[in-house]
């Protein structure tokens, strides 16, 4: 009898929304009414015939009816003679329209009567259809989304390293685990010429899909550059460069890049903005820090490079903001302390991952959503390895670069320290050591590298059966080092003579030997501790 | 390693100034060190370095010391010192820094060598 031929298009977004989206039905083709081949008119949300339709009190003459309603001119204009408005719990949801009478004559009061008992059992059949279609939409969302979070996971899960590399002398683990709604960590480990190792590990901002494909992008575009830059900085500028242009606005990664050479423990390293590692040293736990902005925010950014010797026995965590940023069941954060604890109190390797994932499920609580992914990388040097392989053919136990900048050859004693720390040096000798690299390295930034900061200087830390040798490199040339003459402590006291001049003597005092040798625009200082037929050397 | 630039507190016992040396003895601790040793010399009495809380001495640190020293001969003051490890004790000896300069071995060892100087 009736045809509802498009009844209730744009009811899909909900019923709190139902008054705006009301659209008046197509004239509606009747066995009483002449059809009209006309499109649905839509009532504007502030159209006063909304208003009127909704307090109707049932069919409503459209001829007789005067508003200024651009809506109620159109149904004018198709021909609409009668509208029947569907209101459902005092909702209206739908209107019918009809066309002229086919007899041509008007419609009586009976057929009106018809048309509202139709409209009040049309309109709650209606409501419910719409009730259905509401719920299957929002099912297909539903379901979209989680297409989504497993295509992003399988995304994510693909672009991750397969396994690990196996280094002699390291142990090396990773931890990855994505929240429900796959954030964008990843991390990544890459051969490089020469035996050396880079490590990544990296963070983009946003969630899902969007996320994931940065974060394949940005995986592909590092292991291209790391194989042709090496330098972890300029890899880095070098990324930053390449994903600016196509970045999505609002998007970013923040990314640890560092390249390890498993041989002797050197570590380069530059980050853009990402968590700074934590290394576990004898002395504690210390931060790797090194500046950068993160990446494909802004092109021409420089990008800080550092460097560090992983000794033997250390340990260094990479890791993302999924942990840190982990809530307990008040809102508290985990936080960084809580993080630099855990490593203090922990062995290396898959050990410290196990003891934060523990720490991590403690302080958020049984059962509690992971809010981000999380994401570790350990890498640990062993205690004994380099050792036994020093006592065949000489071990380089450190070797790294310090800014030419006053007092930073305490660093430079930490570091030789903790490289000499598993050798058995007795503390005295230990002790001289320390003195002597100190004094080295003071002589070589002051004197050698006029405290330039791009004239560092470097130390190598060596080690045969016989003897430990630390090299202290400047970039002095051919200055010549001032022989150790014995200070004169009368001249100085009776203010003949500067008080200073006492580091060269100290460290031909503190160790064996003291060799000093020039090259290409390079000058060494070597310092050797004989390590057989102990004479307590050095005094 | 974290580096701890050197404070000087100066306390007086028995008639002797002690300056309590915390941090490190090196170039950046030079206006502290003088300016104690001015407000301990204020007045002629016998020096006391306590190094027990000095963990890192350096060449120039050792030149500061010298320069202590040549200053308090001049003016006949008697220094003395105690709480140092004993790698920087033999540092001092090294140096013959010792030669000119009581070491003792603790706080009342250092004020007995003080007292002795200045009663002699």
């Amino acid at each position: 009898m009736l045809t509802l031929t498009r009844p209730f298009r744009h009811r899909l977004l909900g019923r709190g929304r139902a008054a705006d989206e009301v659209a008046a039905t197509q004239p509606v083709p009747a066995a009483v009414a002449a059809p009209l081949e006309q499109p649905p008119v839509d009532i504007a949300p502030n159209d006063p015939l909304l208003a009127y339709l909704q307090s109707a009190s049932g069919a409503v003459d459209i001829d007789a009816l005067e508003l200024d309603s651009p809506a109620l001119g159109e149904l004018k204009a198709a021909g609409v003679k009668l509208a029947v408005p569907l209101v459902s719990q005092g909702e209206l949801i739908g209107v019918l329209n009809l066309g002229p009478r086919l007899s041509e004559q008007d419609y009586s009061s009976d057929d009106r009567k018809l048309l509202d008992n139709l409209a009040a059992q049309a309109a709650p059949a209606l409501r419910v259809g719409q009730l259905v279609r509401e719920q299957e939409a929002e099912a297909a969302t539903r379901q979209r989304f989680e297409q989504e979070l497993e295509v992003a996971r399988l995304i994510q899960q693909n672009f991750l390293p397969k396994q690990l590399p196996d280094l002699p002398g390291w142990q090396v683990a990773a931890f990855y685990r994505p929240a429900r709604e796959v954030g964008g960590d990843f991390y990544d480990v890459i051969p490089l010429p020469d035996g050396r190792v880079g490590f990544v590990v990296g963070d983009v901002t946003d969630k899902g899909v969007p996320a994931a494909l940065v974060m394949s992008a940005t995986r592909s575009v590092l292991r291209a550059s790391a194989q042709r830059l090496i330098e972890p900085g300029v890899v880095l500028e070098r990324v930053n460069e390449l994903l600016c242009p196509d970045m999505p606005a609002k998007m970013f990664v923040t990314c640890l890049y560092g390249v390890l050479d498993p041989a002797s423990g050197h570590l380069r390293f530059a980050n853009a903005g990402h968590d700074l590692p934590y290394v576990k040293t004898a002395g504690g736990v210390v931060e790797l820090r090194a500046r950068g902005m993160p990446l494909g925010l802004m092109p021409g950014m420089a990008y800080e490079e550092k460097e560090t010797v992983l000794a033997p026995g250390e340990s260094v965590l990479l890791h993302s903001d999924g942990i840190v940023e982990a809530h307990d069941p008040d809102r508290g954060m985990f936080g960084f302390p809580r993080l630099k604890e855990t490593v203090a109190g922990s062995p290396g390797g898959q050990a410290l991952i196990d003891r934060v994932i523990t720490e991590l499920e403690a302080f958020t609580g049984a059962g509690a959503e992971q809010e981000d992914d999380i994401t570790m990388v350990t890498l640990e040097r062993s205690a004994g390895g380099a050792m036994v392989a020093g006592a065949q053919n000489g071990a380089v136990l450190a070797d790294f670069e310090l800014v030419s900048r006053p007092g930073n050859e305490r660093e430079a004693i930490a570091r030789v320290a903790g490289a000499v720390a598993g050798i058995g040096l007795d503390a005295a000798r230990l002790e001289r050591l320390k003195t002597a690299v100190g004094e080295a390295t003071m002589n070589a930034m002051e004197h050698g590298s006029e405290y330039r900061a791009d004239r560092p200087v470097s130390i190598r830390v060596l080690l045969s059966p016989e003897r430990l040798s630390v090299q202290v490199t400047d970039l002095g040339g051919a200055a010549e080092l001032r022989a150790g003459e014995e200070p004169d402590l009368e001249a100085k006291l009776a203010g003949e003579q500067t008080p200073r001049g006492w580091g060269l003597f100290l460290i031909e005092k503190m160790v064996d030997e003291a060799n000093v040798t020039g090259e290409g625009g390079r000058r060494t200082l070597e310092l050797v501790v004989y390590l057989q037929g102990d004479d307590d050397g050095g005094t | 390693m974290a580096v701890h630039e050197l404070e000087v507190s100066v306390r007086e016992r028995d008639g002797v100034a002690i300056l309590d040396l915390v941090g490190d003895v090196d170039s950046s601790a030079e206006a502290a060190l003088q300016s104690a040793y001015d407000e301990a010399t204020r007045e002629r009495r016998p020096v006391v370095l306590n190094f027990s809380r000095a963990d890192y001495i350096n060449s120039t640190g050792i030149a500061l010391i010298v320069g202590l020293l040549a200053q308090a001969r001049a003016r006949g003051v008697e220094i003395t010192a105690f709480g140092l490890s004993d790698h920087y004790r033999e540092i001092f000896e090294i140096t013959r820094l010792a030669d000119f300069m009581t070491i003792a071995d603790n706080e009342t060892g250092a004020l007995g060598g003080a007292e002795r100087s200045n009663h002699a």
